[in-house]
């Protein structure tokens, strides 16, 4: 366990790493998760080992954005007086995204059915 | 200060004690997610039942009622919070598990990347615009599917708000994980992959939890549209953003 969640912090810091050397448009932690999935996918070894540790993260990942949501609602009085307009561009925009996105990849074959 | 805290010298005392320490934010966090949990369980998992929203909901109910200050219960939810960072390189373990199925339906991963990231920007900017908003609320609404920090970067890049963009991120994540399912049930469609990847690269990493609570398929998937939104919004939504500008302007 302990092991597995120094690599992840390692990785999060290689991310950091590279975003700022680089100046890269991504957040450390997402350049972080890529670079761990190319050494996963060349080292598949890797990954039964930190499999449990991962998962136990991924499984409360609903917790951790609890602070961050709290400090919004404390911020939210902040509204520019267009609350109609971003409500509704915020729903349809949802919406619309979820169902042209899900629309395109509709063939895709469901679990279990995979190997064609 | 609250109203029974001055019920007597002791308990004022150890009020002020105990929200000077950072455990009470700690303990306030992960008691009223394990409650959220509860209700969720409760209401049959039913999405509108969101426990990111209803833990959010208790936290800020308590913090209005004790008069406690955001800064001083965020000097202990930044324990949870800090956890953001090593759970979005974690999200790397479930993907490379796909790694066969994302080669196989690479095409199609591409074009709904493509599609998506698309239609976040410019119906976002859109819909803002045609409602009479201002050129700061569409630079400000343009990244919203994208997860908070690429959105709250772009949004300042773009000249919009970047705090208003991140309550406008994490409304999109509540929202879009309440809705996901019946407009999928609706829509048929049924792969947990496909609905995983609509629900990462509209609703981020709120919908990527909703979809690890479905299966780590879905949520690897919810991963992958998630993590490749963000890079894809981070490249579109400079030039998108002006273009619906000018053409709705």
């Amino acid at each position: 366990m302990l092991p597995a969640f120094a690599l992840l912090l390692l990785f999060q810091c290689l991310g950091e790493g590279l975003v700022f050397l680089l100046g890269l448009p991504v957040p450390g932690p997402v350049a972080g998760m890529i670079l761990l999935f190319v050494t996963l996918v060349l080292r598949p070894a890797l990954q039964t080992r930190i499999e449990t540790a991962a998962n136990a993260l991924l499984g409360h990942l609903s917790l951790l954005f609890v602070p961050a949501g709290v400090g919004i609602v404390a911020a939210a009085g902040s509204g520019s007086g267009h609350w109609l307009a971003i409500v509704a561009s915020l729903v349809a925009s949802t919406v619309l995204t979820l169902a042209v996105t899900g629309l395109v990849l509709r063939g895709m074959k469901p679990e279990g059915e995979g190997d064609a | 200060m609250p109203d029974f805290a001055q019920l007597s010298p002791h308990l004022n005392q150890f009020w002020v004690y105990l929200s000077a320490s950072p455990l009470l934010g700690l303990t306030m966090t992960l008691c009223a997610y394990v409650l959220a949990q509860e209700v969720y369980r409760r209401c049959k998992y039913s999405p509108l039942a969101n426990p990111v929203a209803i833990a959010i909901a208790l936290v800020s109910i308590a913090l209005l009622v004790s008069g406690m200050s955001y800064q001083r219960y965020f000097a202990g939810a930044q324990f949870v919070h800090f956890l953001l960072g090593p759970a979005t390189v974690a999200l790397a373990v479930p993907l490379a598990r796909q790694v066969p199925r994302i080669r196989r339906a690479f095409l199609p991963l591409a074009c709904a990347l493509l599609a998506g990231c698309v239609t976040a920007i410019v119906s976002a900017v859109g819909v803002v615009l045609v409602l009479g908003g201002s050129g700061v609320l569409a630079r400000t609404v343009g990244p919203k599917s994208a997860t908070s920090p690429i959105a709250m970067a772009i949004s300042e890049r773009l000249g919009g708000v970047p705090a208003l963009t991140a309550v406008l991120v994490i409304g999109t994540g509540i929202f879009g994980a309440a809705i996901a399912r019946s407009l999928f049930n609706a829509m048929k469609i049924e792969s947990h992959a496909a609905r995983g990847f609509a629900l990462g690269l509209a609703a981020h990493g709120i919908g990527t939890a909703r979809a690890f609570q479905v299966s780590a398929e879905m949520g690897a998937f919810a991963g992958l549209g998630m993590g490749l939104n963000g890079v894809m919004t981070a490249v579109l939504a400079p030039w998108l953003v002006p273009l619906v500008m000018r053409l709705l302007g």
